[in-house]
């Protein structure tokens, strides 16, 4: 074959109207059409190429159509491909010529030569077109049936194409059973992956006007179909293994045995080279284990090291992909990621949307024993040239140190920012410090001495100029600049464009007021008349509104501008729990890379495998519904208590044999009824690592819920009213239950005392501790001088009545944050004095 | 499932374009195009993923080709990314060289691989092998030796005049002139290694990520078993992943992590480290791994940046290779950002340095030092002066670097992973294909702060 004309490649020189082209080619395309002299195929090939290059540039070919459909008598199988591809393109807005192609379509899927049945096949039922279904029928049965797998792979997809232009007659030729008895019965692994495939489709479209359908759709998901799935799995493509999984990962099974069986048949798939299956092995493994902590917690340990070579080995693309999904993992449990901060190191030659996602996950991992690091690090990327990084990083660096509990140091890294007199670098630290300062406010000294050096004229982005201007006003006391900085602002006023700037400067001229009224007087006066003057609507307002309250009483106007603040304990997040719940429930999927529940970017019918529980999607958008448990609040739960138990996990568990065995309580590989013969291979492998490891790994377990630890002591006698039952028991899934239904009734922060901050060297002493006042711990966590702990009650005199607590002590600052859930609100209170008068005396027996 | 593939030159000219589904619009190529080019003000790349009006786009770049996707299905990104880099490398076993040119001239044989490859949006087959049954085009193949080497095999081209260059750029499906096909087979250890070294040369981070890949040209499809390092382990169970005590100096070959093809057989695996596989046509990895084991950097990097005066300073850079003598790097290129209000460099090299280039990049303020070969054991300087337009900041060494290089060392590679022998499955006695075994690593991200 020749090398194309130049003249056929219109693409990169200028594009032609093709008019003249077109009626050249089909000129050329009468002559050859009726010619059987040798070389006519040659020279027809040459004039279809410049067909299908037309067309692919987007040239209208369409007027070609009966004369390709004329030269298409051929048996060379190349000019056939072209053909067939070309009336593909153009049968829907030609019906009636392509009725032309129907006849030799019809009787190459007679052909001797199963490929040729398979192509022809193939392109009768792409044509698209309505009134030529009634062709279709007849060669897709005898498709389904063809003795070669080829034809019958195109027949099970073709019933899918017929489906799709005319259901009815789908449905009415009997096609899904069809397909339902080839998928339980082929030899062939791609026939039943693509019947599987078909039928999904065909009965998820079917499902809301047909019971059937919606019956045999829940059907693929008992047990007997996903086993014989499970027990294929190795004969299919790596693709087709993809689909399986996926259909698994909505399976659920009957007991525990079932669902260690089905994860030590897919352990192997972990070591696929290939991304889109290991992450389908992923969802099913996470999906499988959701009430399960323990195993769950394994999971996340076992799936890790697979993910990780994946963001590393692949192409960037590839990388990104998988990459989103262990962001995913990682801001649901950081703990369980903490030591591999290093992994999420930026490189400099990554793209920024890489960068992005590792700064978000270096942030989220941070914690006492890593965060010196990670801080040092991103203020390595603070200098980068990559100015949208570099603010980025400086951002992380504030969230981690609003996360944190000990910020003295990152205090210091901060100003240390201001000092570098990059502009943006000092407009996002401003932000950061004024963030800082309301959740920290004893650290107000050491940064208003840093914020008084920086002059006003350098800091031009809103946001930060807002941000100096807040602290300003809220501590004008402690600068002696502040009044006459405002001032000089305020003289600009017409300057500054931003209404938000203007805003801040409304007020804190006021604050600075009360503080230091003789000095301010003037700036006042002059920023309210300049306010009042304001075209923007909301300045005009804010402006007249405190000339008011002003004029109406001073006192009142303080009490409402510069009324005493409570530190912000915590900054609301931008994403409900219910949205990440459902991100999660949607693992391995695009909802994952965007960050969006597939509700939020897909219509109806394009949502694919997640329509099943969308109404519940949409109810619960944003709202913290408290009255309904979805399984996705059942998540969280188990999530918190993984997050929980980890640091105590690692102490206690033994070397894993390269982390894949997943213990049953009691587990017999005999009684193992997946039937595969690697199966047995797996599982009795695996069975020789247990013995060392199920012991621990249950001990620990018991540990955690404070069940090996002697009986409770007497009660000491309680001075409040209220009274607790010493032997109250809860299980812990109804403890996850009931804090995913119960609402916080109180949430109180409070100290402790110093001999109670010294006995704290584990979670241990403080479960016994507060054992002997009948509050009994459910599960506990964390290092010094963090320490988190769930703790339940019950009421003694009225049993249904349960108090839960999370407790999180910082030992380093001797306080303690206390929630509060209970059926009974109004005993809370009671329940919380209790509470920390027992806490108060940890310590002092 | 899948609703479109298409293929774009980086003008935006589609080359091939196909449609599956038919419920995305035919304009697609277009939007997808525009929105990648004008993706924001700032330098920001488009991501491989994104979503406009419903309609999912995915892109893969290779060789100065976007391969694009379209789906309205919330699908697999993962399965879709893997997908269209399989395209990639499927179209490249069969045109031998993949290119504009080589695309534009075949792209029938690719529309007939398409074709193949995906019914209705979903994936049937990405094997060479299988799908050599059903692509009837021939390729016509473009002349390699004209063109800039692309892809991981091609840097063998570069250099060493042991390897036969035109092999790895051959066609599985096309004949030597001969008529007669070689028989041969390659294994290519190809190892990326990152490195950061803090401001006082300790290492802060390391990693390799490896690649055994695999390409043969074995009629008949023989079996081959590869043997790797006995002693070679896998996984470091609870331990940090950054514990460099262990391990230093000689020792096993520890990897954190791998994975496998899967036409690989691991029965073996555990007892001898022998992987026994039937290697299928065309290009792929036998196995990935992944390491964080202490190894020795090929190079160290020295960087100075001093005050020099008023408004002037000298960058003083010094690349030392810590690798045997008979082993030479090439394509070396070092860079450096230097303080933003820089306006003019000049360049002191080494009297007798040879193959060098220096460049001032003012439009992103970085000098760049690109050296044609470093044999093992040499050391090299360059030196900078640099300009300013204002009096520097108090810390220079805030405003400049890091440095970061770019390298390529063939038959070296840092694990010490090897391949200890290769045995195909006779056929006869006189059966007795050629056998490459090559080594190559290069670098990801070499990166040392000032």
């Amino acid at each position: 074959m020749a090398p194309l004309p130049q003249s056929q490649r219109p693409q990169s020189t200028s594009q032609p109207s093709g008019k003249g082209e077109v009626s050249d080619l089909k000129m050329q395309l009468r002559q050859h059409a009726g010619s059987r002299a040798p070389g006519t195929d040659d020279s027809k090939r040459e004039l279809f190429k410049k067909v299908i290059s037309y067309m692919t540039v987007g040239i209208d070919v369409s007027s070609l159509f009966s004369e390709m459909v004329m030269c298409s008598a051929t048996s060379d199988i190349v000019l056939k491909k072209m053909c067939y591809l070309y009336v593909g393109n153009y049968a829907k807005g030609n019906p009636d010529l392509a009725l032309l192609t129907i006849n030799f379509l019809q009787k190459d899927c007679r052909d001797e030569d199963p490929m040729i049945r398979g192509l022809a096949l193939r392109s009768l039922c792409s044509l698209r077109v309505a009134n030529l279904v009634e062709y279709l029928v007849g060669p897709l049965g005898l498709g389904l049936k063809d003795n070669n797998s080829y034809v019958r792979t195109v027949a099970a997809i073709g019933i899918l194409k017929l489906y799709h232009i005319s259901a009815s007659t789908c449905v009415d030729a009997d096609f899904p059973s069809m397909l339902k008895a080839l998928m339980l019965n082929d030899p062939d692994a791609q026939v039943v992956a693509n019947c599987l495939t078909a039928l999904q489709e065909i009965w998820s479209l079917e499902a809301g006007t047909s019971e059937e359908a919606s019956r045999e759709r829940e059907a693929l998901l008992t047990k007997p179909v996903i086993y014989y799935f499970l027990n294929r799995i190795k004969e299919f493509s790596e693709w087709a293994q993809c689909i399986v999984l996926d259909l698994v990962a909505k399976y659920i099974p009957s007991d525990s045995n079932e669902i260690f069986d089905i994860m030590n048949l897919l352990e192997d798939r972990l070591q696929h080279a290939n991304g889109a299956v290991v992450l389908a092995t992923s969802k099913v493994f996470l999906h499988l284990t959701l009430s399960m902590t323990d195993v769950h917690q394994q999971v996340y340990e076992r799936i890790k090291a697979p993910l990780l070579t994946l963001v590393s080995s692949g192409s960037q693309e590839q990388s990104y992909a998988v990459l989103s999904h262990l962001h995913l993992l990682v801001m649901r449990a950081p703990m369980l990621f903490s030591s591999d901060y290093k992994h999420f190191y930026c490189q400099y030659n990554e793209p920024s949307y890489v960068k992005k996602l590792k700064l978000e996950m270096l942030t989220a991992v941070a914690n006492e024993s890593n965060t010196y690091e990670i801080v040092t690090e991103l203020c390595e990327y603070a200098a980068n040239v990559d100015v949208p990084i570099a603010r980025e990083s400086i951002r992380a660096v504030g969230k981690i140190a609003l996360q944190q509990y000990d910020v003295n140091a990152i205090v210091d890294r901060l100003l240390l920012f201001l000092e570098m007199e990059k502009d943006y670098v000092t407009a996002e630290t401003l932000v950061l410090v004024k963030d800082l300062l309301r959740k920290y406010p004893q650290w107000s000294h050491d940064c208003i001495a840093v914020v008084g050096n920086i002059s006003s004229k350098n800091v031009q982005e809103p946001k930060a100029k807002a941000a100096l201007i807040w602290m300003l006003g809220e501590y004008s006391q402690d600068m002696f600049d502040a009044p006459y900085i405002l001032e000089s602002l305020i003289d600009n006023w017409d300057d500054e464009h931003s209404a938000e700037v203007r805003l801040h400067l409304l007020t804190a001229v006021l604050k600075c007021f009360f503080k230091r009224p003789p000095e301010t007087q003037k700036a006042l006066g002059a920023a309210l008349a300049a306010g009042l003057a304001d075209s923007h609507q909301d300045v005009h307002d804010r402006a007249l509104f405190y000339y008011r309250l002003l004029q109406y009483n001073a006192s009142v106007a303080e009490r409402v501008v510069n009324p005493p603040k409570q530190a912000v304990s915590v900054f609301a997040d931008t994403q409900s729990s219910e949205i990440k719940d459902r991100i999660f429930d949607e693992f391995n999927s695009l909802s994952v890379i965007y960050e969006k529940p597939s509700y939020m970017f897909t219509d109806k019918e394009h949502r694919g495998p997640f329509e099943f529980s969308e109404e519940l999607g949409i109810l619960s958008v944003g709202v913290e519904s408290d009255d309904n448990v979805s399984p996705a609040q059942r998540v969280e739960a188990s999530d918190n208590d993984l997050l929980l138990s980890t640091s105590e996990k690692e102490e206690s568990r033994g070397p894993s044999s390269n982390g894949s065995a997943y213990s049953a309580p009691a587990y017999d590989s005999s009684a193992v009824s997946v039937t595969a013969s690697q199966t047995q291979l797996v599982s009795t492998s695996q069975n020789q690592a247990l013995p060392a490891y199920t012991p621990q790994a249950s001990l620990a377990i018991d540990d955690l819920l404070g069940l090996s630890s002697p009986a409770a002591p007497a009660p000491t006698p309680s001075p409040s009213t209220l009274k607790l039952n010493a032997r109250a028991v809860l299980d812990p899934s109804s403890f996850q239950r009931k804090w995913g239904q119960l609402s916080v009734s109180l949430s109180q922060d409070c100290s402790i005392s110093p001999q109670g901050t010294a006995a704290l060297t584990t979670p241990q002493v403080l479960l016994r501790h507060m054992q002997g006042h009948s509050i009994h711990c459910i599960a506990s966590g964390g290092q010094a001088p963090i320490f988190k702990f769930f703790f339940y009650a019950q009421k003694a005199e009225e049993l249904a009545v349960f108090y839960l607590v999370e407790c999180v002590i910082n030992t380093s600052s001797s306080k303690a944050q206390i929630k509060v859930k209970s059926e009974d609100q109004s005993t809370s209170q009671a329940f919380s004095d209790m509470f920390q008068s027992a806490l108060s005396r940890l310590g002092m027996s | 499932m899948i609703s479109q593939i298409f293929v774009l030159s980086l003008r935006g000219d589609n080359i091939v374009f196909r449609d599956y589904r038919g419920d995305v619009p035919k304009g697609s190529a277009e939007i997808f195009f525009r929105k990648v080019k004008f993706w924001k003000e700032d330098e920001e790349e488009a991501p491989p993923v994104f979503n406009l009006d419903g309609v999912n786009y995915f892109h893969v770049k290779v060789a100065g080709l976007l391969f694009v996707s379209t789906t309205r299905v919330n699908v697999s990104p993962s399965l879709v990314l893997e997908l269209l880099q399989r395209i990639v490398r499927v179209t490249k076993d069969y045109l031998g060289v993949l290119n504009e040119d080589s695309l534009r001239k075949n792209f029938v044989l690719v529309y007939e691989l398409l074709d193949e490859v995906i019914d209705f949006g979903y994936v049937q087959t990405t094997s060479t092998e299988l799908l050599k049954s059903y692509v009837f085009n021939e390729p016509i193949v473009v002349d390699a030796a004209r063109l800039p080497s692309l892809g991981p095999a091609a840097m063998f081209m570069q250099g060493t005049k042991k390897m036969p260059g035109t092999a790895v750029t051959k066609s599985v499906v096309a004949n030597e002139p001969g008529g007669r096909k070689r028989e041969e087979i390659f294994v290519d250890i190809i190892e990326k290694i990152s490195v950061t070294f803090s401001s006082s040369g300790y290492i802060l981070t390391s990693e390799i990520d490896g690649t055994i890949q695999m390409k043969s040209y074995l009629t008949g499809n023989p079996e081959i078993r590869l043997a790797l390092n006995e002693d070679l382990s896998i996984g470091r169970d609870g331990r940090s992943i950054y514990d460099y005590s262990s391990s230093a100096g000689g020792g096993a070959v520890i990897l954190d992590d791998c994975n496998f093809h899967e036409s690989v057989h691991l029965d073996s695996f555990d007892i001898d480290r022998t992987l026994n596989l039937v290697p299928p046509d065309g290009e792929f990895p036998v196995m990935n791994y992944r390491m964080t084991q202490e190894f020795k950097p090929p190079f160290r990097i020295n960087a100075l940046i001093e005050e020099a005066g008023s408004f002037r300073a000298e960058v003083t850079l010094k690349i030392r290779a810590d690798f045997s003598s008979n082993i030479t790097a090439n394509t070396i290129l070092v860079q450096m950002p230097v303080p933003s209000y820089t306006n003019r460099v000049s360049f002191e090299l080494e009297p007798g340095a040879v193959g060098n280039t220096t460049d001032f990049r003012e439009a992103n303020k970085r000098i760049e030092w690109g050296l044609k070969k470093i044999v093992g054991g040499s050391e090299h300087t360059l030196r900078a002066k640099l300009t300013f337009s204002q009096e520097p900041h108090a810390n220079l060494m805030k405003e400049a670097g890091p440095v970061s290089m770019t390298f390529t060392i063939p038959m070296y590679n840092a694990s010490r992973l090897q391949v200890k022998y290769l045995q195909i499955a006779k056929k006869s006695k006189t059966y007795n294909p050629y056998r490459w075994v090559r080594y190559v690593t290069q670098a990801n991200s070499y990166v040392a702060r000032i």
